[in-house]
């Protein structure tokens, strides 16, 4: 389980708190939304949580242990852009090969053709390279998956396809997931998944009112799917 | 007010040494826009929205030809019209605050789209003023820098460029990705007032959800041509005409979020039926002949033979 401790985290040792005493648990296979208006600190908690950033107070711990600090993270991040999320001088088959190659059937999922891993990033359309990043984090390493607005820039159709083959994908392994997004109607799909008698698992990161930038997550209301 | 019929946007590539290959981006494209109506264009990444505005205000590069007929204010769209109107009579609202000058305040650069189109600085000055007071703009925003600004009061500084001239046609190029709903519905809100002032307003988007709650109508794109124009009424009573825009509706998350199998083809291959027939339930090997024309049922225009009367 992925789980989060008194974590505060802020960028300087004179700025204002982002994220403010955060306790948490993800339990495997548990899909959880994550809600806040922009600047809440919301891209800050995944980044944490995926050892980009180390906290300034708490500690983020995988399984009772800290996050590995080097080799491959089983905690995943997705960015909203693709585009910045690969080196642009490398080839498409150079960037799924760089971690952990991904399955083939996984490729056909996402409607990867084999013509594109010849290509640059560049020569790629955003939602097409979008499934090379997504292809990317989808092996048998990765435990937890933050999908930081994951499917904003993309249009109905993609983020369809994108999200099925992501949730069959976490439901087969029992991958953890924490989707950040504006969108209230994809976070009320995704976290009620198997039948809607149940309250949707959305985190709500909110402002305590005398600070603008100070903010403590509410608690969670919780389910999981697939047990 | 504007009127595109049969355009076309071809782009020539050299391929492979001097062997020259064409590339038809957009095919047969037809909209209306009248004024006081805002009308939503809506489709997949690589349709062809954002080229339409870029036909639209002459900045496309110079390896693009374009045919069929562009009308504004009854008078054909040249080129040379292109180039007077624009930041005039047609104003662009940008995608985001990068398009913003980084060293400038957002006053002066505001003040300037008044000042370009033929105010008197003092004039410019009061108008943008005013503009920033409509739009509840703090007083201290003019003397701002963009990265000093929310990106709620980013997105209304943008929507103020606009208004600042008296432009009758306003583009809204992707205005609401990455937005806070509050800050989507407020900005889909002034362009709505925009309408009600009388000017067109054309808004690309690929947010079906959004611009639905603010267009009169939906024009929907795919593989660089319309497919369809819809009152906007028609998605909430479900009488949609398209199978693309059935497909594309019922991949909301809030409706069924099951894609349509397949990619939009390439236009170095386009199919030379209809442009969807490779995805479509209803193909029929009469599909596969010739493109379907763009053609009325239940109100609204429909490019599918299948589409019931």
């Amino acid at each position: 389980m992925l789980k989060s401790e008194g974590l505060w985290f802020r960028y300087g040792s004179r700025l204002p708190w982002v994220v403010r005493d955060q306790t948490f648990t993800i339990m495997p296979g548990d899909i959880v939304g994550l809600v806040a208006p922009s600047g809440y600190g919301k891209t800050t908690l995944g980044k944490l949580l995926a050892g980009y950033l180390t906290p300034t107070q708490g500690h983020v711990t995988l399984d009772e242990q800290p996050l590995p600090s080097r080799g491959y993270c089983p905690v995943q991040l997705v960015f909203q852009n693709p585009e910045l999320s690969v080196n642009p001088r490398w080839h498409i088959d150079h960037i799924l090969q760089e971690g952990h190659p991904p399955q083939q059937h996984i490729l056909d999922a996402l409607g990867i053709h084999p013509g594109w891993l010849s290509r640059y990033p560049h020569e790629l359309s955003g939602g097409e390279l979008q499934r090379v990043a997504i292809a990317r984090v989808l092996n048998r390493n990765t435990r937890y998956l933050i999908a930081d607005e994951m499917t904003a820039m993309l249009d109905a159709n993609t983020q369809a396809l994108i999200w099925q083959v992501v949730l069959r994908f976490a439901r087969e392994r029992q991958i953890g997931i924490i989707a950040i997004s504006h969108n209230a109607s994809l976070l009320k799909r995704l976290c009620c998944r198997d039948d809607n008698t149940a309250e949707p698992q959305i985190m709500n990161l909110s402002s305590d009112g005398t600070e603008l930038r100070e903010r403590r997550l509410e608690p969670i209301r919780g389910r999981q799917y697939g047990q | 007010m504007l009127t595109l019929s049969d355009l076309s946007v071809t782009f020539t590539q050299y391929d492979q040494g001097l062997h020259r290959k064409q590339i038809t981006v957009i095919s047969d494209l037809d909209l209306t826009v009248q004024a006081g109506e805002l009308v939503a264009v809506v489709g997949a990444s690589g349709s062809g929205k954002s080229l339409l505005a870029h036909a639209l205000l002459g900045i496309l590069p110079d390896n693009a030809q374009l045919s069929g007929t562009m009308t504004f204010q009854g008078e054909p769209l040249t080129q040379e019209r292109c180039e007077a109107l624009r930041g005039k009579a047609i104003a662009l609202i940008p995608q985001s605050i990068g398009y913003l000058d980084p060293l400038m305040s957002v006053g002066r650069q505001v003040q300037r789209v008044g000042q370009l189109s033929g105010l008197s600085s003092g004039a410019a000055r009061t108008l943008r003023n005013r503009t920033f007071a409509r739009y509840d703009l703090p007083v201290y925003t003019p003397q701002r820098y963009p990265f000093q600004l929310s990106g709620g009061m980013a997105r209304r500084v943008l929507v103020s460029t606009a208004v600042m001239t008296s432009a009758q046609l306003v583009i809204a190029d992707e205005p609401t990705p990455g937005l806070h709903p509050d800050v989507v519905t407020e900005t889909l809100n002034h362009l709505r007032e925009l309408a009600q002032e009388g000017r067109g307003v054309m808004l690309i988007t690929h947010d079906i959800e959004a611009a639905l709650q603010v267009a009169d109508r939906v024009a929907v794109f795919y593989a660089g041509t319309t497919v369809e124009i819809a009152d906007a009424k028609d998605f909430a009573t479900g009488n949609l005409r398209h199978p693309y825009t059935l497909a594309l509706w019922r991949s909301l998350p809030q409706n069924d979020f099951v894609p349509v199998p397949g990619n939009q083809p390439s236009p170095e291959n386009l199919p030379s039926g209809c442009l969807f027939c490779d995805r479509c339930p209803w193909v029929t090997a009469e599909c596969k002949q010739a493109r379907p024309e763009l053609r009325l049922v239940h109100h609204g225009w429909v490019r599918c033979i299948h589409a019931e009367e």
